[in-house]
């Protein structure tokens, strides 16, 4: 046990026992597939009519915000190259893949879950995942055909953020209470207000900078003690998603196992 | 012993793997905190009925199985299945004279050292939630006893498991 909780040795016995495991966690899963299924299949006319209404609309609006995109990112590498800065981050885009959460149910104390792609689609232990509204979670065990991955509102997960609006940087620690995060060791006297959005710093050479995170509902400042108490909820529906996806960061340019900085989380 | 033939293997590993099944299907929060220990209950019953078959290293495998399903620290419901399936041996014959309900008062009791030592085992390691709210499933756990007893021990008759 020793073994396993502090220098994670037996990761390859756990993913040779998970073969075992997996079949399980495929037929507990079936129910909600069967329901997906058929709640896709016996739909009306009208109602596929609407939603595809709806997505075309939306398909559009994400393009428009597209080519905005496009030509910021033009404006932005002007800028730099007018102040002589060096290139900030590599402009490749990261491998994605999308991947489906199993519905099962791991240690009750715990916010964890499965999702179903494993070491054969070149999953690594330590890799971020990101729903469609932020960030969830990563990876924390993998087998062949499944993984397990921790919430980031877990109480031992931590990730480094940074405030969008005046680049503060702090961490997110899991308060698995209410769902919820915590900012940790800021000053009563930081520049932190309720409804900024906190997106991920790229330090920690784990998460890809640039994610949202949270948005902060609370900030209680108490002079008596030397941290201020800050909340945070993440924007990302951690128990409702069914679908997430897998990332590959880059960080200017290289691999993750490349990448030298401070290893600040834990687990 | 020795001589006996072994019948109904495939019916020991099914009633496991249905445990495991119903420990990890999802529940809503409030039922997951009451959710019983079914594959200690299906431990209990065969180390029980066929000491000489399935004791201490039937519950060492199951509980490493079930630390991969749950995702938790290798070792810890190993430790605690081979416990109970260590005390259930030495108390089969007792076990099996007791009527139902106190059957199910020992039940209560293993149940109880069981999540102890997780509770111990998760205070090391830094994750440890309340003493209730881990020691609540053991009510649970003894309520159904009865019931799959009397599934398990027909099961055991009909396909005559031995």
């Amino acid at each position: 046990m020793v073994l396993d909780h502090r220098f994670q040795a037996t990761d390859n016995f756990r993913s040779a026992l998970s073969i075992v495991v997996d079949p399980i966690r495929y037929i507990v899963n079936l129910p909600s597939d069967a329901i997906d299924w058929a709640s896709g299949s016996f739909v009306s006319h009208s109602t596929l009519e609407d939603q595809n209404l709806t997505l075309k609309t939306q398909n559009q609006l994400l393009k428009a915000k597209l080519q905005k995109y496009a030509s910021l990112k033009a404006e932005n590498a002007n800028l730099r190259g007018l102040l002589k800065s060096a290139k900030k981050h590599d402009e490749k885009l990261e491998r994605v893949l999308v991947t489906e959460i199993l519905s099962v149910d791991l240690d009750p104390f715990r916010r964890k879950f499965v999702i179903n792609k494993g070491t054969s689609h070149d999953v690594y232990i330590g890799q971020p995942i990101i729903g469609a509204l932020g960030v969830m979670g990563k990876v924390v065990h993998v087998g062949p055909l499944s993984s397990t991955a921790l919430v980031i509102t877990d109480a031992s997960h931590s990730i480094p953020v940074q405030i969008n609006r005046n680049g503060v940087r702090a961490i997110a620690v899991g308060m698995p209470k209410n769902n919820q995060l915590e900012l940790i060791h800021q000053p009563n006297n930081a520049d932190i207000m309720v409804d900024d959005l906190l997106v991920t710093s790229g330090l920690g050479c784990v998460f890809p900078n640039g994610y949202p995170v949270g948005r902060i509902i609370k900030v209680e400042t108490n002079p008596s003690l030397p941290f201020a108490k800050i909340t945070v909820q993440p924007t990302a529906h951690l128990d409702r998603d069914r679908e997430a996806l897998l990332v590959w960061p880059t960080f200017g340019g290289n691999k993750q196992s490349d990448c030298k900085g401070p290893k600040e989380e834990e687990q | 012993m020795s001589i006996a033939q072994k019948h109904g293997t495939a019916i020991i590993v099914i009633s496991f793997l249905l445990a495991l099944m119903l420990t990890v299907i999802p529940l809503p929060d409030w039922a997951e905190e009451i959710r019983p220990h079914w594959v200690m209950i299906v431990l209990i019953y065969w180390s029980m009925a066929l000491p000489q078959r399935v004791s201490v290293g039937v519950g060492w495998s199951m509980g490493l199985l079930l630390d991969v399903a749950n995702d938790a620290v290798l070792g810890q419901h190993a430790l605690a299945l081979a416990l109970v399936a260590f005390l259930t041996n030495n108390l089969h014959q007792r076990l099996r004279v007791f009527p139902q309900s106190q059957q199910a008062l020992v039940v209560f009791v293993f149940c109880v050292i069981y999540s102890l030592i997780i509770l111990w085992i998760k205070g090391i390691t830094g994750t440890a939630p309340s003493v209730w709210l881990i020691v609540t499933p053991s009510f649970t756990t003894a309520i159904i006893w009865p019931l799959a007893f009397v599934a398990l021990r027909h099961a055991r008759r009909f396909y005559r498991v031995s």
